[in-house]
């Protein structure tokens, strides 16, 4: 499963851009991973602040 | 706020507020909306535009106009230097008053705008869109409209619920870090741009002076490439060779769609304009003026639609055959020739700058340095032809 590090989160959107499945939901200031996510971890791969991971702390 | 509009636009960025404008201008109503609580903020750009460009829209202003250069200087893998002084000059604005001053201009000519309202869903009936879903504040809405422009930047997804697949693929999406930095290096008269496999791998590094204190700084790499180190760390890399004395202002991050245009950017309607459409120069990464360009044909096919009645993806297709016309097919070439240019080896790109870095600045343009390095290519070699005139 794919996890997001807020604390280095910068609400850039990269990770929308790259998202197939467009399960990405971007707010102003938070993020939601909706369902339907195929962990193909494109969003991990582009994230600029390396804010996405696996395993770590669930959205 | 009305139950319905002749046009919502979702995004107030150059794209979204220059639709608004020439839509409005036209007499039709329009409602813009951004999910950020400041239009313009936060800045997420290196904020370079190019003269000829700004100037087809308004004249520089020193509010947002903050510096301007002719000068620019290209610096290989090795530290060679390749500097050339082009006939049009760029000019490094500040975004935050510039986009204040675009969503202004569009509001007088009569667009309603709301910030903090969040679109998330699109009103389709029929296989026509009809207007969005929204949210402001916790409470949610409907608002119908005959035409959607999609100017949501980098992160679009209006594209993607009506069917437009615009998602960016690995290879295109150039993933950014910058500062914004105050250091007594900044040399305010050029512009910068660093290449090389250790610097910014399938992409630059660049420095943008604000002023002589001041410099935007950043580093873009390709989606490809991010995945084994991110910007951020050859970020802090470029900031500790070049800049160890910098104090930080401002750190964001961000991407561009540095990508061959879509295929298809309206539906019934449904128009995409600016990032959402990638619509940057896939060389350069520069999207504010091309957003504009954009914009201004949006914004006015948009209106003329919906004074004629008919807002199908027949009507709506003048947009892209204008935009093709003026920008895209150059955008096309660009793509085809990035693919080349970002490919070549850090040993080719240091020979290049050794041979070009004596010709005089003033006697070497964009369009010498692109067929030097693309001489292998001569395909390619037409395409920088016709791309640097």
């Amino acid at each position: 499963m794919i996890y997001l590090i807020e604390e280095r989160c910068d609400y850039c959107g990269v990770c929308v851009s790259v998202c197939v499945p467009n399960v990405i939901e971007l707010k102003e200031t938070s993020i939601k991973i909706l369902d339907g996510c195929t962990n193909c971890k494109l969003c991990i791969y582009v994230c600029p602040f390396e804010a996405i991971k696996e395993n770590e702390r669930r959205v | 706020m009305k139950e319905e509009y002749d046009i919502i636009i979702v995004g107030g960025g150059p794209a979204g507020s220059t639709s608004a404008f020439y839509a409005a201008s036209k007499g039709v109503k329009v409602l813009l909306l951004d999910k950020r609580r400041d239009i313009g903020f936060p800045v997420r750009c290196a904020e370079g535009v190019g003269e000829a460009g700004l100037k087809e829209f308004m004249e520089p202003d020193p509010r947002w106009a903050v510096n301007k250069i002719s000068t620019f200087r290209l610096v290989a893998p090795d530290g060679s230097k390749v500097t050339l002084k082009e006939r049009e000059c760029c000019y490094i604005l500040d975004r935050r008053v510039f986009d204040y001053m675009l969503a202004g201009m569009a509001a007088e000519k009569g667009t309603e705008i709301m910030t903090r309202m969040y679109a998330n869903g699109i009103i389709m009936e029929d296989g026509n869109v009809k207007g969005v879903t929204a949210e402001y504040l916790g409470k949610k809405f409907s608002i119908r409209s005959k035409i959607v422009i999609g100017a949501d930047g980098v992160e679009s997804r209006v594209g993607r619920w009506c069917g437009i697949k615009s998602n960016t693929i690995l290879r295109d999406i150039e993933s950014c870090a910058q500062v914004t930095i105050s250091s007594k290096r900044i040399d305010s008269s050029f512009s910068d741009f660093y290449f090389g496999k250790n610097i910014a791998p399938g992409g630059y590094a660049w420095v943008f002076p604000k002023n002589k204190y001041i410099a935007n700084v950043g580093v873009g790499i390709s989606g490809i490439y991010s995945k084994n180190k991110s910007p951020l760390v050859y970020l802090d890399e470029f900031l500790k060779n070049h800049f160890p004395d910098a104090s930080i202002l401002t750190r964001i991050a961000g991407g561009i769609p540095c990508a061959s245009p879509l295929n298809k950017i309206v539906n019934n309607g449904l128009m995409l304009v600016g990032d959402a459409a990638h619509q940057a120069n896939p060389i350069t990464g520069g999207g504010i003026i091309n957003a504009m360009k954009a914009g201004r044909i949006a914004g006015r096919i948009a209106a003329e639609a919906v004074i004629k009645g008919d807002v199908t993806e027949k009507m709506l297709k003048k947009y892209p055959q204008e935009w093709n016309n003026s920008v895209g097919e150059i955008n096309k070439r660009c793509y085809r020739i990035k693919k080349v240019v970002f490919r070549l080896s850090d040993r080719t790109l240091n020979r290049l700058a050794r041979v070009l870095s004596e010709i005089p600045p003033e006697k070497l343009t964009l369009k010498d340095i692109f067929i030097s390095a693309l001489k292998k290519y001569p395909p390619i070699v037409i395409d920088a032809i016709k791309v640097f005139k």
